[in-house]
């Protein structure tokens, strides 16, 4: 028994040497850039590719294999920094995030294409060895982690302590206006942090893949998340508190497991995630309680004016709409009706991120939400699904904002960073709470669209429906911006501070901005569960809350035309060039890069 | 009659500064009172007390006859209190016209009906039905909204519509001056509403200011251009460093020695704008 809890001891103070490599770098980034740099888990695999690679076909020893891998992924953090980032300086206080996210669209998709989605065994270069220590057991490979772990600290210690360089690093993450000028090249700081943090981040993933002889393409999106977790729990910025973090959060998910089992472990995470944001967001670490200022530089959204459609064309377009399934093309339709769906998600993200500023990347668990309320409610209530639908609209409505409600007093990156914790905390609430959910079987069987006795279930009924659905949402929507909300709502985003000095309370309006969101994409959920008959845990993943986020910009952020012509551009053309079907998710991450580089006000504009 | 504003011993440290030391003072209905000081004295940060910006570490601030030590700005607003910000925060992506309005927040009542628990749903079916009531009282506070833009002549009259980012600077000032005033203040703090404005820019500014105080309304204002200092208060206060170094009326502070002490003295330091504060002088 107790060496057990000494193995649970020894695996989490491993995770936790793996996850401090990855966090070490994100506050480094953090420190000089002030940015949350989401692409950091995608340069992990991008590692752990490069050290597999290494070791199957050129067959190098563990030290060559680690200096392939650091010499790769160092290149990379400068490729990110000087291409992605630093052509961004000046441009809205979000560009350099929503960056981060397109470069971790684009890495992932390159390493899944270079190397198939499918896992691999990374062979292992150590002795399997272990040795018997108070009835639990030590790996060399454990002890090689650890080595690098200290190590790494130490050289880093080194670095940013004794060399000139290091202090450079120290005194732009302090100020770096007044580093500039003392003369400090802050351009090429932010370069070197860059380099160093992805070289971390790739000896992490190598050693993961070692550690659980497995990696795949999709391990990236859970890298960066627990680097973020750790960083949190250390203090943004603050890097001993990231190896502190980073060792607390391998030691709660290694007990968490020893307690409730595999399946609760990122669930834990998470949860300690929220947690911090909502008690401590400066990190366990720090004196202060409440969160620092954001850089007030800039405005939050790109400046634009947004160009103005005429009525009339509106009205067109809707009634041409209409007319479409008078064509007889049912695979048209089909790709309509998807569009139409993922218009009326784009609709609740650009109120969300748009008009209130509150970039949400776990928008899609408000889908999970509503397709699971409304599947729930017509297979084991009975319910009609005509009523189910707005119930389940409702139910979303209001859990989701009762979920986002202890991050309303965050703002800019903490936001994101709340709402993809809570996003990820949604599935895995769906998952394991089998006696509702039933867990990873999925909900099947649920109901087809039919509204009082007609149905719908046919492509044309989805069709029609979702565009009667759409149409009135967006009405509504846009009759909410005409009326004082939209100005509160867009006072709140482009100056909290002065707003509430004018008494427009945030808690209050960001509670009506995502109830109604929560309305509409419950909506959508629902729609599409009914559409699809079956819907699991996964359906709604993170890739869609990307996508959607995706679809607003291209749209223009807080532009009701433009989030509907955005999310038919984005689900209408890649089918339009069906050869492309691969290289899809990569052409919306190049499409988000260019957008924020060329034109961050989309393509309506911003409102 | 009880002051308007009473602040009590009110103190705020940042790290090792102590921005405020021991502030008080009383403002009178009616009355225009002044604060300067050098860079840094501590004047911005006792704005941000009073108007619950921030938390004050001791120290109390009583409004219209309530206790108002650390309330939310919210509520500050509901009792009407107004403010502007040094360095300018208007609603950028709002038009001129919008970003009056959001100041005249605190005097909605037909579409924010003050129902406990279920106000805020009320609220927002109100916005999406607009019954006539509801109409009505934009449509007056819009009516009122472009009275006010008026007291700054034809300068944002003909941009109602114009984002508030592609205004001048001296036009944004206004705007949030404008904002201001939508919420119809009985109290009204202004920090240094002329900053960053030229010559002629600054004397219009000074007659809206005047004009202001002709209407009976109270002001607290921060200026660091003495003339204007001298010609609107009733009474000044300077401040250095945190702490009060004089009161009185403003001939008496101007020939206050510990107060020319303080200007020159950041002058030989290098304090850049207390050359431009002292420059009236005798
Ligand atoms: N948020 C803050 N954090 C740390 N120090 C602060 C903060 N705000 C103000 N200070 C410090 O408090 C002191 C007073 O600043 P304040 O802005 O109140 O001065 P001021 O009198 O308004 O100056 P100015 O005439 O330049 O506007 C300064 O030393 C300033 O650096
Ligand atoms: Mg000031």
């Amino acid at each position: 028994m107790l060496g057990a809890w000494f193995d649970y001891t020894v695996n989490g103070f491993v995770i936790g040497n793996i996850y401090a490599l990855l966090a070490v770098g994100l506050a480094l980034i953090y420190g000089v850039a002030n940015l949350v740099n989401f692409a950091h888990g995608s340069v992990y695999v991008v590692g752990a590719y490069v050290g597999w690679a290494a070791i199957t076909y050129l067959g190098t020893p563990l030290p060559v294999t680690l200096l392939c891998v650091v010499v790769v992924c160092a290149l990379v953090g400068v490729g990110i920094e000087r291409l992605g980032l630093r052509p961004l300086h000046g441009a809205s206080r979000i560009a350099p995030l929503l960056a981060t996210i397109g470069i971790a669209l684009v890495l992932d998709q390159v390493v899944q294409l270079i190397f198939s989605p499918d896992p691999r065994a990374v062979p292992m270069q150590v002795p399997d060895w272990r040795i018997t220590l108070g009835g639990g057991t030590i790996g060399a490979l454990d002890l090689l982690i650890a080595g690098i772990g200290l190590t790494s600290a130490a050289v880093l210690y080194g670095f940013l302590r004794f060399t000139k360089l290091g202090w450079a690093v120290r005194a732009t993450a302090q100020d770096s206006d007044a580093a500039k000028q003392m003369g400090v090249d802050t351009d090429r700081v932010n370069l070197v942090v860059f380099a160093i943090a992805s070289a971390l981040s790739g000896i992490s993933g190598v050693l993961v893949g070692m550690y659980y002889n497995q990696i795949n393409p999709a391990m990236s999106f859970e890298a960066t998340l627990k680097g973020i977790v750790a960083l949190i729990i250390g203090g943004l910025g603050n890097v001993p508190g990231a190896i502190g973090g980073s060792l607390i959060l391998g030691l709660t998910e290694s007990y968490g497991i020893a307690l409730f089992g595999t399946s609760y472990r990122n669930l834990f995470a998470f949860v300690l995630l929220i947690a911090m944001l909502v008690w401590r967001p400066n990190g366990l670490f720090a004196a202060r309680r409440s969160l620092p200022p954001e850089p007030m530089t800039g405005t939050f959204i790109a400046r634009s004016r947004p160009l103005k459609v005429p009525s009339w064309a509106v009205a067109v377009v809707i009634l041409l709409a209409a007319l479409l399934p008078l064509l007889d093309a049912p695979y048209l339709l089909q790709i309509g009706a998807n569009s139409l769906m993922y218009a009326m998600l784009a609709l609740s993200l650009t109120l969300v991120a748009g008009t209130v500023g509150q970039v949400s990347l776990g928008h899609a668990a408000l889908l999970a939400i509503g397709g699971y309320a409304s599947g729930l409610l017509a297979l084991d209530a009975g319910w009609p699904v005509a009523v189910a639908i707005p119930a389940a609209g409702l139910i979303t409505a209001a859990l989701g904002t009762l979920l986002v409600f202890p991050a309303f007093r965050l703002t800019g990156h903490y936001v994101s960073i709340a709402t993809l914790g809570i996003g990820e905390i949604v599935s895995l609430v769906i998952l394991n709470w089998t006696g509702l959910t039933r867990g990873a079987i999925g909900l099947g069987g649920i109901p087809p669209l039919e509204v009082f006795g007609y149905d719908l279930g046919s492509v044309q009924g989805t069709y029609w429906l979702c565009l009667v659905v759409l149409v009135l949402l967006a009405l509504l929507q846009v009759r909410l911006l005409n009326s004082h909300l939209g100005r509160s709502w867009r006072a709140i985003r482009d100056d909290s501070v002065a707003a509430r000095s004018y008494g427009v309370s945030g808690d209050r309006y960001k509670a009506l901005a995502f109830g109604y969101g929560g309305f509409a994409a419950g909506i959508s959920g629902a729609i599409t569960a009914h559409a699809y008959s079956y819907i699991n845990h996964e359906t709604f993943g993170a890739t869609i809350s990307i996508l959607a986020l995706t679809m607003v910009i291209l749209g223009g952020l807080g532009n009701v035309v433009g989030a509907v012509l955005g999310a038919t551009l984005l689900i209408a053309l890649p089918e339009a060039f069906r050869f492309l079907a691969e290289y899809r998710i990569l052409i919306y991450g190049i499409v988000l890069l260019l957008l924020i580089r060329f034109r961050p006000q989309g393509l309506m504009g911003t409102v | 009659m009880a002051p308007i504003l009473e602040v009590r011993g009110l103190r705020k440290h940042f790290g090792g500064v102590t921005a405020v030391a021991d502030a008080t003072l009383d403002l009178h209905e009616g009355e225009l009172l002044s604060i300067i000081g050098p860079n840094g004295a501590g004047k911005t940060t006792l704005f941000n007390l009073i108007s619950g910006l921030d938390l004050p570490d001791a120290g109390s601030v009583r409004l219209f006859g309530q206790d108002a030590t650390g309330a939310p700005p919210e509520r500050l607003a509901g009792l009407g209190m107004a403010r502007t910000f040094q360095h300018g925060r208007v609603f950028g992506n709002l038009s001129v016209l919008d970003n009056v309005l959001v100041g005249a927040h605190s005097r909605l009542r037909a579409v924010k009906p003050a129902v406990p628990i279920i106000g805020p749903l009320l609220e927002f079916a109100l916005a999406a039905i607009r019954p006539a009531a509801v109409r009505a009282e934009e449509a007056a506070l819009r009516a009122d909204a472009i009275r006010i833009l008026s007291v700054f002549g034809d300068r944002l009259i003909p941009r109602l519509d114009h984002p508030a980012f592609s205004l001048s600077y001296a036009n944004r000032r206004r705007v949030e001056i404008a904002r201001a005033l939508a919420l119809h203040p009985r109290l009204l703090l202004l920090d240094e509403p002329t900053a960053g404005m030229n010559q002629t820019e600054t004397v219009e500014m000074q007659e809206v200011v005047a004009d202001l105080k002709r209407s009976g309304l109270t002001i607290l204002l921060i200026e660091h251009k003495l003339e204007m200092v001298m010609r609107l208060s009733d009474r000044v206060i300077v401040m250095d460093n945190g702490n009060r170094i004089a009161e009185g009326l403003p001939q008496e502070v101007r020939r206050d020695p510990a107060v020319i002490e303080a200007y020159l003295g950041h002058r030989a330091t290098g304090g850049a704008a207390a050359g431009a504060a002292v420059e009236p002088a005798p």
